[in-house]
């Protein structure tokens, strides 16, 4: 399957430096907006849990930041299979530049997650199905940067972090079925389980929003560390150095 | 190859190649005793290191067993494919009309016939040591039976992917162990079960699942991994 020319015009690494410098101030500023909406609505709006009382208010953070986790591994296979499949140089950038992010929220979902688990369970560290499924998320982001890190050509790291990800997302249900199989085989109901039936409308707008502006976040800062990194690696090209030097635009 | 000899099938291009590792591995039968030294080892360190108390480690048998087991198969993965990457056999093996997943699972299988067999065997000696009952002893074998061919099958993906790296071997365990997870979870719960006199049916049937999954789809995933590598 071809791809249109189009595709390819846009994502020639040039374009797309001059197009993502267009984008990011749009993103940065309505994940700013939508951050402090959020945020307000969550904090001060939204009622207390009649369980949890104010420390449920961490899920504004925690959930979107879990959900982040894994939408970024996804958005970072899918950019490494077109990468592999259609050779766009942009497509593979997206994916090595995406883990950090991803490796950082799910670090973040990890750390609220023990902090909330601690007024709810008493302790920070609960092998929880969700947490340990989150962690081993953790190794499967650091294991993918450490391979990055360590091929030096970055047509081959990028070829290689791609056949790492599929694997990864291949084995990401297995994974996470069976730690969640062997939870409740080893806890039963000791636990107690969040899973709320339903959510109220005044809490579930906050979370909403937070979670627009946690995605908004990670558009912005994709493309400004992708910038970065198509500096980097065109350093060689006349239009970098063009950019660079300030002859022209 | 000469023009003039015949093409094998790709039938006979596996079996030729599995008969060539096998008889690598023959001859440099010492090096295969490794793993299987550092699977006894591990295990033993644990009577040391927690208590020698039997019920202890009985509840505990089946997990370090596994866990030491998981290891042993991961550093065995070295020998998978180095030589052959050093002395530049395995890149004309990629240039032969053959598909080179077929090739891979070949590699993968003899390698698993001198790594994983053993660990199986070993295993009820680590049994006794672990104080594991005797039909926990055959479960155990059963597990390991269908679990290491896993391991030499994923492995053999992290092994292709950090084969040109020169600290390939730290890299290659974050590469690698997280998959390794849901053999673990389900070969070590069956063990755990079937100590209980519970049925075992189900976590059989996830790792023969798990099995046919990386049987069909890890030598592809290792055969492109490969052709990175030795490029």
């Amino acid at each position: 399957m071809k791809l249109p020319a189009i595709v390819h015009k846009f994502s020639s690494p040039k374009n797309f430096y001059i197009m993502s410098g267009k984008m990011i101030p749009w993103f940065m500023w309505s994940f700013l907006l939508s951050l402090f909406v959020g945020l307000y609505y969550g904090l001060f709006v939204a009622p207390p849990d009649y369980q949890q009382g104010e420390s449920y208010r961490i899920m504004y953070i925690h959930v979107p930041a879990a959900w982040m986790s894994m939408f970024i591994y996804m958005i970072m296979a899918v950019s490494a299979a077109v990468g592999l499949i259609w050779r766009i140089k942009t497509a593979d950038l997206m994916a090595s530049v995406s883990a950090p992010i991803g490796a950082a929220f799910t670090f973040l979902a990890l750390v609220t997650g023990s902090l909330w688990g601690k007024p709810m369970w008493g302790t920070y560290w609960v092998w929880d199905a969700r947490l340990t499924s989150e962690l081993i998320l953790l190794f499967l982001y650091l294991g993918f940067i450490a391979l990055q890190a360590s091929i030096e050509d970055p047509r081959n790291a990028a070829r290689a972090g791609a056949i790492l990800l599929i694997v990864g997302v291949v084995n990401i249900p297995i994974i996470h079925y069976s730690v969640e199989w062997w939870s409740t085989l080893h806890q039963g109901a000791t636990v107690a389980k969040f899973d709320k039936p339903s959510m109220h409308i005044s809490m579930l707008i906050p979370l909403l929003v937070l979670a627009t502006s946690f995605k908004l976040y990670y558009v912005a800062s994709v493309l400004m560390r992708a910038r970065g990194e198509i500096l980097r690696r065109e350093q060689n090209t006349r239009w970098v150095k063009e950019i660079v030097t300030g002859e022209s635009s | 190859m000469s023009a003039s000899t015949q093409q094998p099938s790709t039938t006979g291009a596996f079996i030729s190649l599995i008969k060539r590792d096998l008889m690598l591995s023959y001859r440099h039968r010492n090096e295969l005793l490794n793993p299987l030294l550092f699977f006894v080892i591990v295990v033993t360190l644990f009577p040391l290191g927690v208590s020698p108390e039997k019920q202890l480690l009985q509840t505990m048998a089946p997990g370090v067993i596994w866990v030491a087991a998981l290891l042993a198969a991961m550093l065995s993965l070295d020998t998978l494919f180095k030589s052959d990457y050093e002395d530049g056999t395995l890149e004309q093996m990629m240039l032969s009309p053959h598909s080179n997943a077929v090739l891979v699972l070949a590699k993968i299988f003899s390698h698993w016939l001198v790594t994983g067999v053993p660990i199986i065997l070993m295993a009820p000696l680590l049994g006794i040591f672990m104080f594991l009952p005797a039909e926990a002893v055959s479960t155990l074998m059963l597990t390991l039976l269908l679990g290491t061919p896993i391991l030499s099958l994923v492995g053999a993906i992290g092994m292709a992917l950090t084969l040109g790296l020169n600290r390939g071997g730290m890299l290659l365990s974050l590469l690698v162990l997280p998959l390794y997870i849901p053999v673990l979870i389900f070969s070590a719960n069956a063990v755990d079960a079937s100590m209980a006199g519970l049925e075992i049916k189900g976590q059989l049937y996830f790792l023969e699942a798990l099995l046919v999954l990386s049987i069909t789809l890890a030598p592809l995933a290792a055969a492109a991994a490969l052709k990175i590598s030795v490029e």
